[in-house]
């Protein structure tokens, strides 16, 4: 079975200030970490590694740093890392970012299975997974808490559907995006570390894709843009109320009506 | 074993010192206070007062003192010795709502707390302000003030020492209801005998502490865990020496069965990151640079693998940390509900016989037909071994378990070890005390106790008879 996986290098904290003029994260000094949704997917790409054989390579979008991201994958049991980096990628939304990473998985090669997180931590959108299934004409499906069983041509998996979870079937190849605590990920190994040094990533830009027209990526290729972002308001204004609950109640009634909540 | 009942008349008279909210008396006080966390020793006290301040206690040990009636000390009853168990009855007074963080001194790099607060609650407080305090015994809600009575040391010890280095000031209240202060901000003290010293560890026999100065290190900004799979527990276990030896400074250095692995991912629902080797060690290595982390972390990583180590895995972001080190801290109550009823033994020895030590335990358990699961402190020689009763008949179960415990205690003994590492003597390990340090020593201690509680009063039958 070949498996790919799509990961994504993200801020190591939550603590990240915002640009307010480009609207995009000050990722500059801040230390990086991989999206946390995407370990689920490597684990769930390694436990089927075990159960059917294959390979399971991994690839993410960035700068010459997310190669850090590629290797902890690799550390971890993944056995090949694909870099997609150019500077005309840059400045990407979804869409672009989506038709990007289907130039580059077309690139690598025909995979079985294509496993995401079901979001990253940064840009939170939850559509870059299921886009890219869509930009290779595969099925797909989100919220993946386990991959049941592989048979021949389809695969079974559990879907989580807030109040209720799904046995689907689906045809290979397929694109599934894995759910928060989905499974426990195995740990990056030192021994593979050692053994490994830092081969094993392969790095590829624009020239390497099919399309080669630059105004399908980056900025260029992006229909969406951010007007403003910015942190949201803090309000520490705070009233204490003391006494017995009867009249606390009372009190706490009192002011939802007035704020017209109740 | 209540031979000293207090009147009706003692009775008001507390009422009148303490309000009603605060004071209950005979059966309006809960099974909980009748034991604490292991179980084993049991007995209630006949009036129980949730203190709140030091004049307070002072003038309840005032009465108590010259009325003679027995006082016991509890804070969370997260202790397995039975040390703060009431088991003569009399009067306890349960620290918990005591639980303020008085102070931060940012220039003496102290903190001042409460008896209540909880261990959890001050790590939580000191990382929020940049500091560390470095003792972390497994039992997070713990209360402060139990922690220094027991001079529990937790997971850092070998990089940091245990509780009593990070000890700075006390205060008492003596049986009789005077209050002393011991020791206090300052960092060297030549002034005569150390008896903040001797408070810490005394399991509440000698005084009672309302307040604590601890010393706080600046928080290290960067650690890394490494976990290290062994395929069996002698090779892991005899691999701690040497690493020590490496001069590589980890802050702990823990090792775990498989096990007792299997028994923390039933109890918390989560999958451990890796069960497939029979042992693991698991070390924590702090730092203020990832590269001074690494370098030290990568020195004792490649002696692993040289030495047996089936692999090093990295231990890097926090929610790896999270997924090792809950199980971790699960272990003591993932093997309690794994059995029916179990006792333990938390004997210290030299790091060079931790190895020996577990070859024993397995030996015993083969030999007695009994599981006996363990876990503990590689780094420090303070081990956790528990003997559990699963299926066995209480007589048999009581049988197997002192011979048990005189087997283990000879050969901790054997080996230059001590009784306790950490969890004390209480109630439970009393004759085990007596016979490894002998008479003389039993001795001196009890001149101690009687110096400090010449009637007998504050804790009577604990640590020593």
């Amino acid at each position: 079975m070949k498996i790919l996986v799509c990961i994504k290098q993200v801020p190591g904290t939550t603590a990240v200030e915002v640009d307010e003029k480009t609207g995009t994260l000050k990722r500059e000094g801040v230390e990086s970490k991989m999206n946390l949704f995407d370990l689920y997917a490597i684990e769930q790409a390694l436990i089927l590694k075990k159960q059917y054989g294959g390979t399971v390579d991994v690839i993410t979008m960035g700068p010459d740093q997310a190669r850090a991201v590629l290797m902890e994958a690799l550390y971890m049991g993944a056995d090949r890392g694909i870099l997609i980096s150019d500077r005309a990628l840059a400045g990407a939304d979804v869409l672009a970012t989506s038709y990007t990473l289907a130039q580059g998985i077309q690139w690598s090669g025909e995979y079985d299975l294509i496993l995401c997180g079901k979001q990253t931590t940064d840009g939170d959108t939850a559509q870059v997974g299921p886009e890219t299934a869509e930009f290779l004409g595969m099925e797909h499906v989100s919220n993946v808490l386990k991959v049941l069983k592989v048979e021949e041509g389809s695969l079974e998996v559990l879907e989580n559907q807030e109040n209720e979870v799904r046995r689907l079937q689906l045809p290979l190849p397929c694109l599934l995006t894995m759910e928060k605590d989905a499974n426990t990920p195995r740990l990056p190994s030192y021994k593979r570390k050692l053994e490994m040094g830092d081969r094993g990533v392969e790095v590829i830009s624009l020239k390497d894709f099919k399309d080669k027209d630059t105004s399908h990526y980056g900025a260029n290729g992006s229909p969406t843009r951010v007007e403003r972002i910015f942190p949201p308001e803090k309000n520490t204004a705070r009233q204490m109320y003391e006494g017995e609950p009867k009249d606390l109640a009372a009190s706490l009634g009192q002011l939802l009506k007035e704020r017209k909540f109740i | 074993m209540n031979e000293r009942t207090l009147s009706q008349g003692q009775i008001s008279a507390l009422k009148q010192m303490i309000p009603e909210e605060r004071i209950r008396v005979g059966g309006q006080i809960g099974e909980d206070y009748s034991h604490d966390e292991l179980g084993g020793v049991f007995g209630y006290p006949e009036v129980l007062i949730q203190v709140m301040s030091t004049e307070e206690i002072s003038e309840i040990m005032k009465y108590a003192y010259e009325q003679e009636i027995p006082v016991v000390v509890r804070g969370a009853g997260t202790g397995l010795v039975g040390a703060a168990v009431a088991v003569e009855g009399g009067i306890m007074l349960e620290t918990t709502r005591m639980n303020h963080i008085l102070e931060l001194d940012e220039e003496n790099l102290t903190v001042t707390v409460e008896p209540g607060v909880l261990l959890m609650e001050l790590a939580q407080y000191a990382e929020e302000h940049g500091f560390l305090y470095p003792p972390d015994p497994g039992e997070k809600s713990a209360t402060i003030g139990g922690n220094i009575s027991t001079n529990a040391g937790g997971m850092r010890a070998v990089k940091y020492g245990v509780t009593r280095d990070y000890v700075r000031g006390l205060t008492v209240v003596l049986p009789d209801g005077t209050v002393v202060e011991l020791g206090g901000k300052i960092v060297k003290n030549s002034s005569g005998y150390s008896l903040k010293d001797l408070i810490i560890g005394s399991e509440g026999t000698l005084g009672i502490i309302t307040r604590a100065i601890l010393k706080l290190v600046p928080l290290p900004e960067k650690s890394v865990s490494l976990l290290v799979p062994y395929p069996e527990m002698e090779t892991a276990i005899a691999a701690v020496p040497k690493i020590i030896q490496l001069k590589a400074a980890p802050t702990a250095i823990e090792f775990m069965e498989r096990e007792v692995i299997l028994f923390a991912e039933d109890y918390l629902g989560k999958k451990f990151p890796d069960t497939d080797s029979a042992a693991y060690l698991l070390l924590t290595f702090d730092g203020n640079s990832m590269d001074q982390v690494e370098s030290e972390y990568e020195k004792v990583a490649k002696y692993c693998l040289d030495h047996g180590a089936v692999d090093v895995y990295i231990v890097d972001t926090p929610e790896r940390k999270e997924a090792v080190w809950s199980a971790r801290g699960a272990f003591l109550e993932a093997i309690k509900a794994s059995t029916t009823e179990m006792d333990e033994c938390d004997v210290v020895v030299p790091r060079n016989h931790v190895a020996d030590f577990i070859r024993y335990t397995h030996e015993l358990a083969g030999q007695f037909d009994i599981r006996i699961p363990s876990f503990g402190h590689a780094g420090d020689g303070n081990l956790h071994v528990y003997i559990c009763q699963d299926e066995l008949g209480e007589n048999e179960w009581k049988e197997k378990l002192s011979a048990l415990f005189d087997a283990m205690y000879a050969r901790a003994e054997e080996y230059g070890g001590a009784v306790s590492g950490e969890h004390g003597i209480g109630f439970a390990k009393r004759e085990y005390l007596r016979r490894q340090v002998g008479e003389t020593q039993i001795e001196l201690m009890r001149g101690i106790k009687k110096a400090f509680d010449p009637k007998g009063l504050l804790n009577p039958g604990k640590v020593i008879d």
